[in-house]
């Protein structure tokens, strides 16, 4: 059995089993709430499914992209999750996950704020089912995305709130588990440097009022 | 050693604090500073700040826990900082925080930072007792706060903070501005050493008769930076040296001046003899000294914690975690937020 957890577009948490049948799953649209939703999610699945921390073979963990604030809520606690219960952390990129539920050729894109979108293309999944990434992921201007998406031939995904689903992503890591698959780094996908987010007269700015 | 074991956890600004203490006994405190990731901006960065916590806090978990000799199993319970501070950089040790508590089935404590600095305090090694009330100053990059104590847990007062710039961010821009380098405070004192603190006099920011009345314990330190940087200015375009040592040591003494003044004029005007010193900014000697001279003059007993404790550090939030566990306050739930404006009124969330 694995926890789900996903903050790259609201807060979603999931139980799914070894088959990547979902048990559980719970998830908070507002992209602000982040830090107030991430642990009730966790233990309301964990209830729902009737799974103790000690039962879960591991933690699958979206990796982003997504807006940083809130990407870090969710890797922040599902690794410490994953130290408290004694169980691995199972990285994934998020976008992977959209692309293993529709299963078919797409392109995620999702806002990346400064005119820029982030972007994953997908071609036919695998044998195993498991998405086949062939682009991303990475940066593009905003206004240039159409044109590339066209030239994948793929279906456009727009990551709105509902997407990706931690039932997506913990499906996904217990079917890259089965397959022996090996999981994302365990790092955030920021895609940008720190300093990037930062304009000069920002840098030392006061820090608590 | 008797007393609740908690793990605390700390992420308000730019140190990753994870600390482990039984009751009032220190066990661990283990402190990851992104500090010189931040040396090239001259100031502390959100967002590198941010990522920093994220990457520091696993490792400083299990060091924590291993320097203490303590399993998670054998905790009582977590604390972790829900504010002030950085809000990104509080979301980190939250989530982390929420993450453990559920996978542990720990009752989770999210507890006021300045409270903490207060609480580091029952943690020093000689075991003497804080003795209350008292007034308690503390300040740092990110804070300057004047506090009325009667009870740790349950009725500290803020008597006033900075109306803008906190000290130690001051100590960090009229560095940066004389060229000195980050961070500001121990640059300043080096640079402090050789001059003459009276051959520049600065301004004291809000100590005229006029804005006591609204602004007896609150402090201002930005018109103190634009005086530096204009007399700094102006020195160079009459095309003459500045004199570096004498503008470090009049600009200190400016800032602790106003410091120890209100501090002192807090603990007089309420009949409070007692004087508790916070925050990173106690790392400077000079603040320690006129804290000590002015004190003594003024009949006020003056206790500083050590500085590993006056830092921002984990151990300090533990220590409040520990004291709410022991008075059997009910924990804050798993449903808290970061709040980086938490009024210190607000011990637990
Ligand atoms: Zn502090």
């Amino acid at each position: 059995m694995l926890l789900a957890i996903d903050t790259s577009a609201g807060t979603t948490v999931a139980v799914v089993d070894r088959d990547g049948a979902v048990l559980a799953e719970r998830t908070e649209p507002d992209t602000r709430r982040h830090a107030e939703v991430v642990g009730v999610l966790i233990r309301d699945c964990l209830a729902a499914s009737g799974v103790a921390p000690h039962e879960l073979s591991g933690v699958a963990v979206g990796v982003g992209p997504g807006p940083f604030t809130g990407l870090r809520v969710g890797i922040a606690a599902g690794r410490a999750f994953a130290f408290g219960a004694g169980t691995p952390v199972l990285p994934v990129v998020s976008p992977d996950a959209v692309a293993f539920a529709l299963a078919r050729p797409v392109v995620v894109l999702g806002d990346a704020r400064r005119r820029e979108l982030y972007l994953c293309a997908y071609g036919e999944p695998d044998a195993a089912g498991i998405p086949v990434r062939t682009r991303g992921p990475e940066l593009v201007p905003a206004d240039a995305v159409p044109e590339g998406a066209a030239r994948e031939g793929a279906v456009r995904v727009d990551v709105v709130r509902d997407v990706p689903t931690a039932a997506a992503l913990g499906a996904l890591a217990a079917r890259m588990r089965a397959a022996g698959r090996s999981f994302a780094p365990d790092r955030p996908l920021y895609l940008r440097s720190p300093d990037v987010t930062i304009s000069p007269a920002n840098a030392g700015a006061r820090r608590v009022s | 050693m008797t007393g609740p074991l908690v793990l605390g956890i700390e992420t308000s600004c730019d140190e990753t604090g994870i600390g482990v203490v039984r009751g009032r006994t220190l066990l661990a405190n283990v402190i990851a500073s992104s500090m010189e990731e931040h040396a090239r901006y001259g100031g502390v960065v959100p967002e590198v700040a941010a990522r920093a916590h994220l990457e520091a806090l696993g490792p400083a978990l299990r060091s924590a826990l291993d320097e203490a000799g303590v399993a998670l199993a054998d905790l009582d319970a977590i604390a972790v900082t829900a504010g002030p501070g950085l809000a990104g950089a509080l979301m980190v040790g939250i989530g982390a925080a929420k993450g453990l508590a559920v996978a542990t089935g720990k009752p989770l404590y999210g507890v006021n930072h300045l409270v903490g600095h207060i609480g580091a305090d029952v943690l020093r090694a000689d075991g003497s007792e804080l003795e209350l009330p008292t007034i308690a100053l503390l300040v740092s990059g990110g804070h300057t706060s004047l506090l009325h104590v009667r009870d740790l847990l349950a009725d500290v007062e803020l008597l006033g903070e900075t109306i803008d710039d906190a000290a130690g961010e001051a100590f960090d821009k009229v560095a940066r501005l004389l060229g000195l380098g980050y961070p500001g405070g121990p640059r300043i004192d080096a640079a402090a050493a050789t001059g003459d603190p009276d051959a520049i006099r600065f301004p004291r920011g809000l100590t005229h008769a006029k804005d006591l009345d609204r602004h007896r314990y609150d402090f201002s330190f930005s018109g103190l930076k634009t005086a530096v940087a204009r007399w700094v200015e102006q020195r160079a375009d009459a095309g003459a040296p500045v004199p570096v040592a004498d503008v470090a040591a009049g600009f200190r003494e400016a800032v602790v001046d106003v410091l120890v003044a209100k501090a002192i004029a807090a603990c007089v005007d309420r009949g409070v003899p007692r004087l508790l010193l916070g925050g990173g900014v106690v790392a400077n000697a000079r603040l320690r000294e006129v804290a000590a001279e002015r004190a003594a003059a003024a009949g006020v007993s003056l206790r500083i914690p050590p500085l590993s404790l006056c830092t921002d550090n984990g151990a300090m939030i533990a220590a409040v975690g520990a004291g709410l566990v022991a008075a059997g306050r009910p924990p804050s739930g798993l449903e808290f937020g970061a709040d980086s404006t938490l009024p210190v009124t607000t011990v637990r969330s």
